[in-house]
């Protein structure tokens, strides 16, 4: 898989509602398009993403055939402290993909 | 979609289709007509409903009126919760009721999400009705449903 795509504010503050974006390149396909020989072309979509902040897991996502080519994901975190992000991405063929950011948290 | 029909195709199905109707008028005969399953979509929200009634609260749900690309249809869900320990929004269903797969996605937050909002992008296949789904910590269901127009659908075929 490709190397994601994820953006985080410059800095928070603890207790601050932030907004993370991350977008990765995927096929993902559903399954239910066919070639031009008429055979179905198999599925192949990005199935889970789960964001861990401090080793805890903060949000996730199962995501299914209606998600998009590329699939792009927002969400919010209420920052608990200083702490690192862990972003990972797994597609139906098992690869994965990890991302880990820190998190600049001001006083 | 454009789905082409030799001649041979065309004569079996033809053939299937009024051994369809064969079958239908036996059934009849017996008085009790096979009741049809309900729709997919139907299906994955009482599923998720597990027979609950979903209760009146604040889910938003954000996505354009008409889509001209029906591959890609931007979306943002936010559901009006304090996001506390006592009372949070568990998980977030999105399902396209009109799409050959309905799901969209499911979404689970913590109490630590601070927000119960996602955006992301749909496939819609076709013109129809989203529906969204938010399972809250007192085991309480809220649903919205938004009708989207779509000019080319995402259906990939």
């Amino acid at each position: 898989m490709q190397k994601p795509r994820v953006k985080l504010p410059e800095q928070a503050k603890v207790g601050e509602i932030i907004e993370i974006k991350t977008l990765i390149s995927h096929v993902m396909e559903t399954g239910q398009r066919k070639d031009q020989e008429g055979k179905t072309v198999p599925r192949m979509i990005i199935n889970s993403f789960t964001a861990k902040y401090a080793g805890k897991e903060v949000f996730s996502a199962e995501l299914q055939p209606g998600i998009s080519a590329n699939p792009y994901l927002a969400f919010y975190l209420r920052v608990p402290g200083p702490g690192e992000f862990e972003f990972t991405w797994i597609d139906d063929s098992g690869d994965k993909s990890v991302e880990r950011l820190k998190l600049n948290v001001v006083a | 979609m454009i789905v082409k029909l030799d001649r041979r195709q065309f004569a079996t199905g033809a053939g299937a289709l009024a051994l369809g109707f064969g079958t239908t008028a036996l059934a009849q005969d017996a008085a009790v007509a096979p009741q049809p399953p309900p729709p997919l979509w139907q299906q994955e929200v009482d599923k998720i409903l597990k027979g609950a009634k979903p209760v009146p609260g604040k889910i938003l749900l954000d996505i354009p009126e008409i889509a001209e690309n029906g591959n890609t249809v931007p979306f943002t869900v936010s559901v009006e919760n304090p996001m506390t320990e006592a009372n949070y929004v568990q998980t977030l269903h999105v399902i396209a009721a009109g799409n050959p797969q309905p799901g969209i996605a499911i979404f689970r937050f913590t109490p630590d999400s601070g927000r119960a909002a996602v955006s992301s992008r749909m496939r819609l296949a076709r013109t129809q009705d989203v529906i969204v789904i938010a399972a809250l910590s007192s085991g309480s269901f809220v649903l919205a449903k938004r009708p989207v127009k779509v000019t080319i659908g995402g259906c990939g075929g």
